[in-house]
């Protein structure tokens, strides 16, 4: 369902993914773990035609993303690691928006926004203007309008980033039901090592931009001897806490696009 | 085709929601009617030229569609530092479609602004020779408010943060009001001015708004409308393969 070939990405000097390579089966879950600032991001903006490789190849259901930017995004649903959504509207009419965006026949769309904004709690909401949202609220609008429509493969970039429990779990019960009875594909990245090894099939470790690691979380305990998924990470990541490195990348990238250096 | 109509309702709503940010888009102009239009009106009149709130509405009314329209396009830096710019860039549809609806409402919200702005006029006591004419200056106004809502939309397209909007604003948006003529007649200019007058499209779209309202006219309607249309189309057509080519 996706493939991966020594895909590159250079914003000026700086390398943040550094050569990988990497396969989704179709109905597979494939968890992406990494430290901040690993890659995890960039290469999702990648798969999901936001970003242009510098080198290497994409696929995705046997689309090249920059050939067929439009073919490939009619396939693909996706929860952005940061917010998204559009705060002057209503947490209705930014899932209706969503909606029409991802071709929800008319018909079902009142019916399939009120399920979902049920289920993540949203609903006594709904008419609320996004920007009088709390953190966790915007959070969980993000994710009801990520499962609007059933893709073939669903990208979750730290979907549970800021979320509680209770969310966190009625979170991964429906992706997993969404995997088993739709057959969706789902590639996640997520810093909550007990999550990857509840839902995952397999996991990739990407540190510094290339993958040290690639696995069932079975796989990699034993790999490295650990008895916890969090202990096989910080053995193949090492266990020193990084500068938020995502930020340094960030300037970089600004500076190297503001003045040309466009494709 | 709904997605066009989506984005295009989505500018209109949150341009009605941002009641204080209608109120403060009014004080520019009115600022400009009042001051300039009574405060220049006596040298004007001894000057031969007649009454100055009747020459300047047109052109205030320009400016307003101009700088609303300029700015709307630019939402897309805030959709970007919101980041919903990224919803729109991802979702399964055309990203001319995209384009157009942000465009198209960014316009009509100019439009609107614009026609707040001709009723403030109205009460400050101007004048237009034929009221009948509504329906061309509707037509002028967007396409005035079309042709600033791409180039916005080109410009949100290609500079990426809000520091760069001031820059717009001083070398770009201001200029072009100010060589439009929308403030003083292009009879008589200085060569050097004149010519560069020419080349801003906001002077045909002053001058064809001149022409209806107030019977007075520099280039010709035909010519304006001309003008207008070309360099609207060309920006849409710009504006649509900037956009197309961003990334984030």
């Amino acid at each position: 369902m996706i493939q991966v070939e020594n895909l590159v990405k250079k914003f000026g000097e700086f390398t943040a993914v550094d050569h990988i390579s990497f396969h989704v089966a179709p109905g597979e879950i494939f968890a992406f773990l990494g430290p901040n600032g690993a890659g995890k991001t960039t290469t999702i903006k990648m798969l999901t035609t936001l970003l242009r490789p510098t080198g290497g190849t994409l696929e995705i259901d046997g689309l090249d993303p920059n050939e067929h930017p439009n073919e490939v995004r009619k396939r693909f649903g996706i929860v952005f690691q940061d917010p998204s959504l559009d705060g002057d509207m209503t947490g209705y009419e930014n899932m209706e928006l969503h909606a029409i965006f991802y071709h929800v026949p008319r018909k079902l769309r009142p019916e399939r926004v009120e399920k979902l904004l049920r289920l993540f709690e949203l609903w006594d909401r709904r008419k609320d203007q996004v920007k009088l949202f709390s953190g966790g609220m915007k959070r969980r609008l993000e994710i009801a309008r990520g499962l609007l429509h059933t893709p073939k493969i669903l990208f979750l970039d730290e979907p549970t980033l800021g979320l509680d429990p209770q969310t966190r779990n009625q979170l991964w019960t429906h992706v997993k039901h969404l995997n088993q009875t739709e057959g969706v594909t789902v590639f996640l990245t997520t810093h909550y090592m007990d999550e990857a090894d509840r839902v995952a099939h397999r996991i990739a470790i990407i540190d510094h931009g290339k993958i040290v690691a690639q696995g069932t979380p079975e796989e990699l305990k034993q790999q490295t001897g650990a008895n916890s998924l969090e202990e096989a990470f910080l053995a193949l990541t090492g266990s020193a806490i990084r500068d938020e490195a995502a930020t340094s990348a960030d300037q970089l990238r600004q500076v190297a696009k503001m003045w040309g250096n466009r494709r | 085709m709904s997605v066009i109509y989506g984005l295009w309702l989505r500018e209109l709503k949150r341009y009605v929601r941002s009641r204080a940010q209608i109120v403060a888009s009014l004080g520019q102009p009115l600022l400009y009617l009042l001051v300039l239009g009574f405060g220049l009106g006596p040298v004007f009149q001894k000057a031969g030229q007649g009454n100055y709130v009747q020459f300047v509405a047109p052109g205030i009314i320009a400016m307003t569609v101009l700088f609303s329209s300029v700015f709307s396009g630019m939402g897309l830096l805030w959709d970007r530092q919101f980041g919903f710019l990224k919803e729109t860039l991802v979702a399964p549809v055309p990203r001319i479609q995209v384009m157009l609806g942000r465009t198209l409402g960014a316009a009509a919200v100019a439009v609107f602004q614009g026609l707040l702005v001709a009723a403030v006029c109205f009460i400050a006591g101007f004048r237009p020779v034929d009221i009948k004419a509504l329906p061309l200056v509707l037509l002028l106004m967007g396409l005035i408010a079309c042709l600033f809502a791409a180039l916005g939309t080109a410009i949100g397209s290609v500079i990426e943060n809000i520091q760069g909007f001031q820059l717009v604003m001083n070398f770009l948006v201001l200029p072009i009001f100010f060589l439009s003529g929308a403030l003083y007649p292009l009879n008589n200019l200085p060569k050097v001015l004149g010519v560069i007058t020419s080349l801003d499209p906001l002077a045909y779209g002053v001058d064809g708004l001149r022409t209806i309202l107030i019977g007075m006219s520099h280039f010709g309607l035909a010519a304006d409308v001309s003008v207008l249309v070309l360099v609207a189309t060309a920006f849409l057509v710009l504006g649509s393969y900037l956009f197309s080519k961003i990334q984030v």
